[in-house]
């Protein structure tokens, strides 16, 4: 069996990562990408590069993700890959017409130094780029950060490209500019969803959904339908406030665009369980003046309902997770409501802007053990729970061997999910996705309790 | 084939003294081959009079990759054979890859075969070791000897001195050796002397004193090595000095370099006047 030799001691390890908890940062900066309507993403380096991120988000999403790239060969990594980059903006415009293509830089053209802003201003300047259509870029070089990096960096890009400033530079509309992090196209949904129910007027980018997961139809949408229009981008920088969803992934936007065109903002963690969805409901009603209607009252109290029903399924188990810091945290503090022992939460992507440990500490005690930043992978996740095994752990597809070496329950979470369906329609934020989430809690609880249950206690009514 | 790297601080006449140093071969019977490792592409213009050469990476980049051997070697001054990397406008993409692109090339296309009975290939490297790129003719083998050219100022020495940091990494793993240091003059007090004790501390030898002559710059001014431009000047005879004392050394170390202080001590002995 694979990673059965995965020992329980964690002796002292250097400069060697074993199956990393993260991925490149062009894979967070193309799905960011595909969150702008009509927008065509492009990868500046060599066509591996492009083809994993690609299949990356393909395989996750079971839907075809386009992208160009550069197609570096060995003479553009020592001339600078400029000419490939005016011809693949050619190529693009005339083939593929998309509003806007958006550059995610890699390894390769990081290291050579290639300067994106130079590039671009010479492709309007040679008229490459036809009018009114527009390239953005982000630097997202993978020996840094993470996957939840790279799709900062292209929000980020968004706003310094797009948002436009007011003639006054004051508020211009009523508009809540909700800037999510890496999450779901469903779980972007549910959250558009609350602030609909709120009658709030908002612009969500990047915004996913619609895109990733299109129905199918019969027929070929190079660009699905949905996707955050760049007129709505650009107009964010009227709006009266933003509220970044997510302290990694949401807020250096958020941010740039309080800079850029003095749009003030607010971060709340992503609304995934009770507290979190309520703090996110409380902020969004004050900054947009709103009040909560019964619909969303009722999603609450049949959240409420349902937890203190089957409360006794939950409470004291043990449960250990890995994944990305804007999600671990409200999911952490979402079982640890449902009385669950948090035992182990380890992330790959670095957490220095974030009070990480602190919040989670903050959540359920000194007892967790958190391990955050570079270096920190899913050989030592493994380690950790062969230490002190969990009743259920959270983690994406490559935690399946971990759940078939220690015969622990695994509920797939965060990126990539290549063996699941499900993440794409049904989310987990708000207080319907914490009712799928609980269902999905206690479905798999409860079914390892009917496999190992004796005869004698093998209960009809659970 | 005796292999050979030529490194040194930028503008030290790294390039000139490769020339005249090959051209003093040359004369002497020998088939040599040059290498120039340097963007600007300017190691191979005195033996070929003039700036004639097509690069290897320019070749590259208009006709692919299966380009002939003849498209990029230029036979120059007495059968020298002579071959520039090139490499991007400055600036731009990345010229330590170019080298290595371009020397596995020119491996591939079989630059260094038997068949050319090559008794010596010069790679003439651009500045300092700034990175893997500008490493390579010294990796895996591929130069064996190295002869620093400097001067006695401070700056020179010091490129040296990190220069000799790079081998001593190399050499460590590999076959490359340190052949000496090259003291190109630049009329500094005492200027053999210091060079003489600098190569002492690092374990090697100042091969040979080129002093200062206008002739060099006459010379070049005639796209031409000394040798080509007037054979019977006192310079020529320098040059000559030198090919002969590399043509019989024998003394290939592993460098020690010095630490700052180190090197500054003896700039204070040496180099202030009296």
């Amino acid at each position: 069996m694979l990673l059965r030799h995965t020992p329980s001691t964690t002796p002292e390890r250097h400069a060697l990562t074993i199956n990393p908890a993260k991925t490149c940062q062009p894979v967070g900066a193309m799905y960011a990408a595909l969150g702008i309507h009509n927008c065509m993403p492009h990868s500046h380096g060599s066509q591996g590069c492009c083809a994993y991120h690609r299949s990356a988000l393909t395989r996750h999403y079971n839907d075809p993700i386009m992208s160009g790239t550069s197609s570096f060969s060995e003479g553009a990594s020592v001339f600078g890959g400029q000419a490939n980059l005016l011809e693949a903006f050619t190529n693009i415009f005339t083939l593929y017409s998309p509003d806007i293509v958006a550059v995610n830089t890699t390894c390769l053209s990081e290291v050579i130094g290639d300067d994106l802003t130079q590039i671009i201003n010479k492709a309007y300047e040679e008229k490459k780029i036809p009018a009114g259509k527009i390239v953005i870029h982000a630097n997202t070089p993978s020996f840094t950060g993470s996957h939840i990096t790279g799709y900062a960096n292209m929000a980020a890009a968004m706003v310094k490209y797009l948002a436009k400033k007011t003639a006054d530079g004051g508020r211009q509309t009523d508009t809540i500019n909700l800037i999510p992090s890496f999450i779901e196209p469903s779980d972007m949904a549910e959250i558009k969803h609350i602030a609909e129910e709120m009658e709030i007027s908002y612009i969500m980018f990047p915004d996913t959904c619609g895109v990733v997961n299109s129905p199918l139809d019969g027929r070929f949408h190079l660009y699905p339908r949905g996707g955050c229009p760049k007129e709505k981008i650009e107009a964010s920088g009227s709006s009266a406030a933003t509220i970044a969803i997510g302290v990694l992934g949401a807020q250096p936007a958020a941010k740039l665009l309080d800079t850029k065109c003095k749009v003030p903002f607010e971060t709340v963690e992503v609304p995934i369980g009770i507290s979190a969805t309520d703090r996110f409901i409380d902020t969004l009603r004050k900054i947009a003046g709103a009040s909560v209607p019964s619909s969303i009252r009722i999603e609450r109290g049949q959240l409420v309902d349902a937890i203190s029903d089957m409360c006794q399924y939950t409470y004291g188990k043990k449960v250990s997770l890995v994944g990305d810091p804007d999600i671990l945290v409200p999911l952490v503090e979402f079982l640890n409501d449902l009385g669950m022992k948090v035992q182990h939460v380890l992330t790959g992507t670095s957490t220095n802007k974030y009070k990480f440990e602190e919040r989670i500490k903050n959540i359920c005690g000194e007892n967790v053990k958190i391990l955050a930043g570079l270096g920190k992978d899913m050989y030592l996740f493994h380690q950790l729970l062969q230490a002190d095994k969990p009743d259920l752990f959270f983690g994406n597809t490559y935690c399946k061997y971990i759940a078939r070496d220690m015969d622990i329950p695994l509920l797939r979470i965060g990126f990539p999910i290549y063996d699941r369906l499900g993440h794409s329609y049904q989310p987990i934020a708000g207080y319907r996705g914490g009712m799928n989430l609980l269902i999905r809690i206690l479905n798999t609880l409860m079914d390892r309790i009917d496999r190992d249950a004796n005869e004698e206690e093998f209960e009809l009514i659970m | 084939m005796r292999k050979i790297a030529i490194y040194g601080k930028g503008g030290i006449g790294k390039s000139t003294t490769t020339q005249n140093t090959v051209a003093a071969l040359a004369e002497m019977g020998k088939n040599v081959m040059v290498v120039g490792c340097d963007p600007k592409a300017d190691s191979t213009r005195l033996l070929l009079n003039g700036l004639a050469q097509k690069t290897v990476l320019d070749t590259l980049r208009t006709e692919g990759e299966d380009l002939d051997l003849d498209d990029v070697v230029k036979v120059g001054f007495k059968g020298t054979r002579c071959v520039e990397s090139g490499g991007p406008e400055p600036g731009v993409g990345c010229a330590g890859r170019g080298i290595i692109t371009s020397i596995n090339l020119l491996e591939q296309l079989g630059a260094f075969d038997a068949q050319y009975k090559l008794d010596y290939t010069f790679y003439d490297v651009l500045g300092d070791v700034v990175c893997g790129g500008f490493a390579m003719p010294i990796r895996d083998g591929k130069a064996e000897e190295i002869y620093i050219v400097c001067s006695g100022e401070m700056m020179a020495m010091y490129a040296a001195n990190n220069i000799c940091k790079g081998i001593r990494k190399f050499a460590e793993a590999g076959t490359v050796r340190l052949g000496g240091l090259i003291c190109n003059s630049r009329k500094v007090d005492r200027e053999s002397d210091l060079i003489t004790a600098l190569a002492e501390k690092l374990g090697t030898q100042m091969i040979h004193f080129i002093p200062r002559d206008n002739v060099v710059q006459r010379a070049e001014i005639n796209k031409k090595t000394v040798i080509d431009f007037d054979a019977s000047v006192e310079q020529a005879e320098e040059y000559r000095k030198l090919a002969r004392a590399i043509e019989s050394n024998t003394m290939f170390i592993v460098p020690n370099p010095l630490e700052m202080p180190q090197l500054e001590e003896l700039l204070m002995k040496f180099g202030i006047a009296d």
